[in-house]
């Protein structure tokens, strides 16, 4: 019950930052919230399947520059339709290349998955004419709900209307992940990470379990993906760049894989922390691989580990 | 007959591991493999359970040949195994394990959004099943945990969970205590009178487990069946209790054939 009354808080302050916080920290809150969603589907399949994918960030760049196409070059601006499309085609795009990285495991199947992001990579930066290269394409300001916000201005939009929206999509990715995490097939999923040896032994098809995780990680991080556009406004490569996807998976360590909100928690403090550290001294990744070696060797179940302590740490799992 | 193999071979290479293996398992029986190291129990029980192919042969469950069918469609079929080197979900519960096992078997692994915690047949089951197997108490601990015969046992259990007509053990009471052992034996066949298994083949080590539980003891070596009888014909047979039981006098893996 700790737990439920630590996520009912954490919810409460997030609903609440627009009213107290300053607009500088509310805006950081956009790309959290975009994280956050993307994290919930990553850590299904680090986490609970244990397969840790260095590729999730062509998902993100799919998801963003699926609305940034939309909303510049189709002249859809609900975000409701966007979202659907990024979703639809998240999983269209994630059925073939899951079919073949869960075929793998460990280092060979997180190289597949690098692979694929190199691939997407490569095509949003040579087709100009659909992406803008590496300049990229504006995200036009999606309407709401089938409202047309364009009268309002920009901050207001984003520190208003648009954060609740985004924080309605993090409640609901929340609680859809929830659910499947505590579903038969949730349960069957931890058993593939721990021994799928043995899951095939009791008739759990372990190659199938993957695939599924896979594309349901991959629908979220399409659907975080199209949460990051709005705020920017412009959607370029980097967002599907390698190092994006190690971006992922560092937040992901940092809050702890080993709980549901743990990546959520990671995601929050990363984007915080790199706002800060950056305006401190020139040298953020110097410090965050610093970071990033103290919690792998002292905190392998990340800072939510700390707080919660149910267990000694397991020594180099995942 | 419930299980049968007919000519069985299986060769690595140049190394026969198996040459010519027949057999047949009845309802009602409990079956023990013995043999020397090397003798192919291994591969015996491998290719029994659907995970190696045979060079040659069939295996038959239920009038259905299942060569190589792999192990997730034979625990369909209603084959359950276990392993001689204990198996189990380090980070899971007892309940959880073997809550596993029961969603499997109810073809319900891929319900995504279902709640399993009120999914009341796979609790009751899962409970029941852990009780069996005098693990009630601890169900709610990790299995990396448990004690060395519990981890055992909750691997011979979630087996059991699938409510199989067949089992194939292998080595069920290796490393485990003497004093356990028969402890574990108990359990195991008073659980499968409970849940109506049909048929047990073991791989055993321990000679005093084969004859006190068997009712048929088939001797394996150098890959061919020495021996099929009950117990009182293989305690009979001289050259047999020689080679299985004076197995230390035989150099192990290296028959050829």
């Amino acid at each position: 019950m700790k737990g439920g009354l630590a996520v009912a808080l954490g919810a409460a302050a997030i609903a609440a930052a627009p009213l107290v916080a300053s607009t500088y920290h509310v805006l950081l809150m956009l790309p959290f919230m975009a994280y956050a969603v993307v994290l919930l589907g990553l850590n299904l399949l680090f986490g609970y399947t244990g397969l840790v994918s260095f590729g999730h960030a062509l998902f993100i760049g799919l998801g963003a520059y699926t609305g940034a196409f939309l909303t510049t070059h189709a002249k859809i601006r609900s975000l409701e339709v966007i979202l659907l499309a990024a979703a639809v085609l998240g999983a269209l795009v994630a059925i073939p290349v899951a079919a073949l990285c869960v075929r793998y495991v460990k280092i060979y199947f997180g190289m597949l998955t690098l692979a694929f992001g190199m691939v997407f990579y490569t095509f949003v930066l040579k087709f100009y004419r659909l992406t803008g290269g590496d300049e990229g394409t504006p995200f036009l300001r999606p309407s709401l709900l089938g409202r047309s916000l364009d009268a309002m201005p920009k901050i207001d939009y984003l520190v208003g209307p648009y954060y609740y929206y985004s924080l309605a999509v993090l409640g609901l990715a929340a609680l859809g992940m929830w659910r499947i995490v505590h579903s038969p097939f949730g349960l069957c999923l931890k058993t593939i990470r721990d021994n799928p040896t043995k899951a095939e032994t009791l008739g759990i098809g372990v190659t199938r379990h993957r695939f599924y995780a896979f594309v349901i990680s991959a629908i979220y991080a399409a659907v975080g993906g199209v949460l990051l556009g709005p705020p920017t406004g412009n959607v370029d490569p980097t967002l599907a760049y390698w190092t994006h996807s190690g971006n992922i998976v560092f937040m992901t360590l940092l809050g702890g894989f080993t709980s549901f909100f743990g990546p959520v928690v990671g995601a929050f403090v990363f984007i915080y922390l790199q706002s800060w550290v950056m305006s401190v001294v020139p040298y953020w990744r110097l410090v965050f691989g610093a970071m990033l070696a103290v919690i792998v060797i002292f905190a392998p179940d990340g800072l939510v580990g700390l707080v919660t302590r149910r267990r000694p740490a397991p020594a180099g799992r995942a | 007959m419930i299980l049968q193999a007919d000519g069985l071979r299986k060769l690595y290479g140049e190394f026969c591991a198996l040459d010519g293996v027949s057999l047949a398992v009845d309802t009602g029986e409990f079956v023990s493999i013995v043999g020397p190291n090397g003798a192919g129990k291994s591969t015996l029980i491998n290719i029994l359970t659907g995970v190696t192919r045979p060079s040659a042969g069939k295996v038959r469950f239920k009038d259905r040949e299942v060569g190589g069918a792999g192990p997730v469609r034979m625990a369909r079929l209603g084959m359950a195994r276990s392993f001689q080197l204990v198996q189990v979900f380090p980070d899971l519960t007892v309940l959880e394990t073997l809550q596993a096992a029961v969603v499997a078997r109810l073809g319900r692994a891929t319900r995504l959004f279902a709640s399993l915690a009120r999914d009341r047949e796979v609790q009751s089951d899962a409970l029941e099943v852990a009780e069996l197997f005098g693990l009630g108490d601890k169900r709610h601990t990790p299995a990396r945990q448990l004690p060395q015969g519990d981890k055992k046992l909750l691997d011979i259990a979630s087996a059991f969970a699938l409510r199989p007509e067949i089992i194939l053990l292998d080595e069920p009471t290796s490393g485990v205590s003497t004093a356990d052992k028969t402890a574990i034996m108990d359990t195991l066949v008073t659980a499968s009178r409970r849940i109506g298994l049909r048929a047990i083949v073991q791989v055993e080590h321990d000679m005093d487990i084969v004859f006190a539980y068997s009712d048929r003891i088939i001797a394996l070596h150098q890959g061919k069946v020495l021996a099929d009888g009950p117990p009182a014909t293989i305690l009979a047979d001289q050259r047999v209790m020689d080679t299985v039981i004076g197995r230390k006098a035989v150099a192990p893996g290296t028959p050829s054939c």
